[in-house]
């Protein structure tokens, strides 16, 4: 009884700020001593996080922008020469960076429907009353959680063009082709272990996130839908799907930003942008440019029309894929 | 229990279907394991053998004594832990004052914290570089570990401010009265009642901070200093064909990552849907 009475009128002192102006003078006073000493309270706790987000996250950030209009002499500052626009404009114009976009483009369109069809999939077969279906989504988000540079050694190494699992697959059990595919020295063949791989790692943690979507739909409209007679596949298509579509619109939008922010396996598979140059993403140019390249001032205008093209796509994709459900 | 025809096909195929999606999940694993287990003249088999006609523990032996895996393995352990207690205390400070403290621009700031939410991670790496380099923090390992904890901040200061405001305030200002000073009420009180969260963000850190790459492989250039990700890469680009080391190596790398996962299980799901972060 007596939490709630506290709780009630720690509900009124919060509420109290807006009626400051009402309030007797000696109570104004204390008050504004306790507003006083609980934002010294408050900068306590804030200090050590927030030098920290400033230091390395917000500071960064801003730094990094004014790098980007400088030839950026990384030995000594002082002597960076401002070029305006000119690491922009070297960019667009570059065949290099206009290959790394396409590419970047391709895995990201290929690999986030790719996700999001199966790992949905994954999840309605985990929606049901089904045996063991903590064992599958161990399974299933196993590699989630194995560390990038493994799982994209691991790739190359099945797609390797001597005596790889996948050219035996495809020769010697198949006989799809009668000669062994050098994947990893071609220009567009290098992707297919490097789209695979992106799709593989991610179907678990759609999955994941997908099943907690389904479960919050409420079990009655599937079931008065199939009451009426409505076939399994119908009940996907008008019920289940448009009743989940703010989980799919929040699935597309990460996994797009993570499409479009891929590295690693890029950089492990193709050696990063071999062979010419023809296979780089966006970041493992801008990671060649910059720290093999020292050319800092050209790698922070990469990084900025990055992110400038992944904020406008997450933009567009809310405006488009955000409607109301209308059942 | 009886079932019609249908829901009994359904079912099969459920399992099946369930089952063959778990086999392509689980062979790249098997396949890694087996090569790890592989004397150097099998690697390259024909045909490629799942499992190894002779297995050997060679690799393993190689990797953790000859190539310093081992020195990798502890940095990797000593960044990953050092990270995971200073984010969980960080970031619970800080969604403490945001969940219960009254202060000006309070949600000003907090959606200033929130920007490092959005920005993508690898943008900063120009920057940052430049930062460590003028505090002399390149090849150290304290060097990663502030990066690791600044990138973590945002996402789970969010998470643990959600965790602090679902606790009811009575507790701590019983607290309050009985004299406990706000620093008191935080630790004794309110950390307690936030276990789940802190475990969600330990989990999420831990695996972030062991499988960090594009930050350790700009700020690590002297060999001791390496972390398992950035070994192992290394290692694979200096040694094209000994995949049996690379990948006894990895998988000494990824049985920590697999072992936490199975324990804390119930906290990585809750802890993904909650904060949508992905690993």
């Amino acid at each position: 009884m007596r939490s709630t009475i506290s709780s009630a009128e720690s509900r009124i002192g919060e509420a109290a700020p807006h009626t400051g102006g009402q309030l007797p003078a000696a109570h104004r006073r204390t008050r504004e001593r306790r507003n006083y000493r609980s934002t010294l309270a408050a900068a306590a706790f804030l200090l050590p996080g927030f030098l920290l987000f400033f230091l390395f996250v917000l500071g960064p950030l801003v730094f990094s922008f004014r790098i980007s209009f400088y030839d950026w002499n990384i030995i000594n500052s002082e002597l960076s020469e401002w070029v305006g626009l000119e690491n922009y404009t070297r960019a667009l114009g570059d065949p290099v960076f206009r290959r790394a976009v396409i590419n970047t483009i391709a895995y990201t369109v290929v690999t986030v429907p790719a996700q999001i069809i199966l790992g949905v999939g994954v999840a309605i077969l985990l929606n049901q009353a089904i045996r063991g279906r903590s064992f599958y989504r161990v399974i299933y988000y196993l590699p989630v959680i194995t560390p990038w540079v493994i799982v994209s050694l691991v790739f190359e190494f099945i797609f390797v063009g001597q005596g790889g699992l996948a050219n035996y697959l495809l020769k010697d059990v198949l006989h799809v082709t009668s000669e062994n595919i050098r994947w990893l020295a071609h220009p567009i063949l290098t992707f297919v272990p490097i789209f695979l791989l992106g799709i593989w790692k991610g179907i678990g943690w759609t999955a994941i996130i997908a099943l907690a979507g389904l479960q919050s739909i409420p079990a009655a409209y599937e079931e008065a839908a199939a009451v009426d007679g409505a076939t399994a596949w119908n009940r996907l298509r008008y019920i289940t799907l448009p009743l989940l579509r703010p989980t799919l619109t929040f699935l597309t939008v990460v996994l797009t930003i993570g499409g479009l922010n891929a590295y690693i396996s890029n950089l492990l598979i193709t050696n990063g942008g071999d062979p010419q140059d023809k296979t780089h993403f966006i970041l493992t140019l801008m990671y060649e440019a910059t720290f093999e390249g020292l050319d800092f001032g050209y790698g922070a205008a990469i990084s900025y029309l990055l992110t400038a093209f992944v904020l406008g796509m997450s933009v567009i994709q809310l405006r488009l894929l955000r409607k109301k459900v209308e059942l | 229990m009886r079932m019609s025809t249908g829901k009994r096909i359904s079912r099969i195929a459920s399992y099946t279907l369930l089952s063959l999606g778990a086999l392509a999940m689980i062979l790249p694993f098997w396949y890694m394991v087996a090569t790890s287990l592989k004397p150097q003249a099998f690697i390259f088999e024909i045909p490629p053998r799942l499992w190894p006609s002779e297995a050997t523990i060679s690799n393993y032996v190689e990797a953790l004594t000859k190539d310093s895996f081992g020195v990798y393995f502890l940095n990797s352990l000593i960044v990953a832990l050092v990270s995971t207690g200073a984010t969980v205390a960080v970031s619970a400070m800080m969604a403490f004052a945001f969940a219960r403290f009254e202060f000006r621009w309070k949600e000003p700031i907090f959606y200033t914290l929130l920007l490092g939410m959005m920005i993508p991670p690898v943008m900063l790496i120009i920057p940052q570089f430049i930062v460590a380099k003028n505090l002399h923090l390149l090849d150290s390992l304290v060097g990663l570990i502030v990066v690791y904890v600044a990138m973590n901040l945002a996402v789970q200061t969010f998470l643990l401010r959600g965790f602090f405001e679902g606790i009811p305030r009575s507790l701590e200002e019983a607290a309050t009265i009985d004299g406990a000073s706000r620093w008191q009420t935080f630790w004794h009180v309110a950390l307690p009642l936030v276990r789940p969260g802190l475990a969600v963000v330990a989990i999420f850190t831990f695996l972030y901070s062991w499988d960090e790459f594009p930050w350790a492989h700009v700020a690590i250039r002297e060999t001791s200093k390496r972390t398992l990700p950035i070994g192992i890469a290394l290692f694979q680009s200096e040694h094209l064909t000994e995949w049996g080391q690379v990948f006894a190596a990895s998988i000494v790398a990824v049985v920590p990552v697999i072992a936490v996962f199975v324990i804390f299980q119930r906290y990585f799901i809750r802890g993904d849907v909650n904060s949508g972060t992905k690993g």
